[in-house]
């Protein structure tokens, strides 16, 4: 037991930055972290015979991040994202790209850079609340948009807006950031 | 619309990410990707953020 309690501690720092790249505060991330490392230690019986621990654990973690949503959410819903704006940034008025996307070179190399990752996690928080709630359930916790939709209260024409806002903004912030014209 | 803009097809190509395309949305989509770079840029680049996002949900 004193074993198994030393390899979900050796967790905590992995599970920390998972919850607080979907939560963005740090106080919420931590308690959704206490909360999973004391589930587990609660239900090590569970894991006997799983194999990965961090994929078990990640598990957890991602019931106690959509409580913290789904708290936070009764506490407010965010305003709705303006689509207007990004759109008339991106496109004239007859739909056609204003500055249209030029290829990467070689995009799969930069996945092995540290510092791209780190250019990527900038990006990501520059994103509105929202936006960014919707996008790190669909693309870090893998959810179907269904389940987005529900837990966020938003119809699923407004679910794939914000998902296109999130993903066209992060290219443009990748494209300024990391592949330099 | 028979000739969807870029726009549109950009729309359609992130919700491809997400639900399946009808028929009649995916000739359209296949239709202008097959004559527009900015949009194939597009689409490469949202797909590229998918991988982009598993690599750092490991780290």
């Amino acid at each position: 037991m004193e074993d198994f309690r030393t390899r979900v501690e050796a967790e905590r720092p992995y599970l920390l930055r998972y919850a607080g790249r979907q939560l963005r505060d740090g106080h919420a991330a931590e308690d959704a972290v206490q909360e999973t490392l004391l589930a587990a230690l609660a239900g090590a019986a569970a894991f006997a015979g799983r194999s990965n621990l961090r994929t078990w654990l990640t598990g957890i973690l991602k019931h106690k991040i959509i409580d913290a949503i789904r708290r936070a959410r009764r506490d407010g819903p965010a305003p709705d994202p303006d689509i207007a704006d990004l759109d008339s940034a991106l496109y004239d008025e007859r739909g056609h790209w204003v500055d249209p996307p030029s290829a990467w070179p070689d995009p799969d190399a930069s996945l092995e850079q540290r510092q791209f990752l780190a250019v990527l996690e900038r990006c990501l928080e520059r994103l509105p609340a929202k936006t960014a709630q919707a996008f790190m359930m669909r693309e870090h916790m893998g959810f179907e948009t269904g389940e987005i939709c529900k837990e966020l209260g938003v119809t699923a024409t407004h679910c794939w807006v914000l998902l296109y806002r999130a993903r066209a903004a992060l290219r443009e912030c990748l494209q300024a950031n990391w592949f330099q014209k | 619309m028979i000739f969807p803009s870029c726009k549109e097809v950009s729309h359609l190509v992130s919700q491809g990410l997400d639900r399946r395309l009808g028929f009649g949305e995916r000739v359209r989509l296949r239709a202008h990707l097959a004559i527009c770079d900015g949009c194939t840029n597009f689409k490469r680049q949202v797909e590229f953020l998918r991988k982009a996002m598993l690599r750092l949900g490991s780290e």
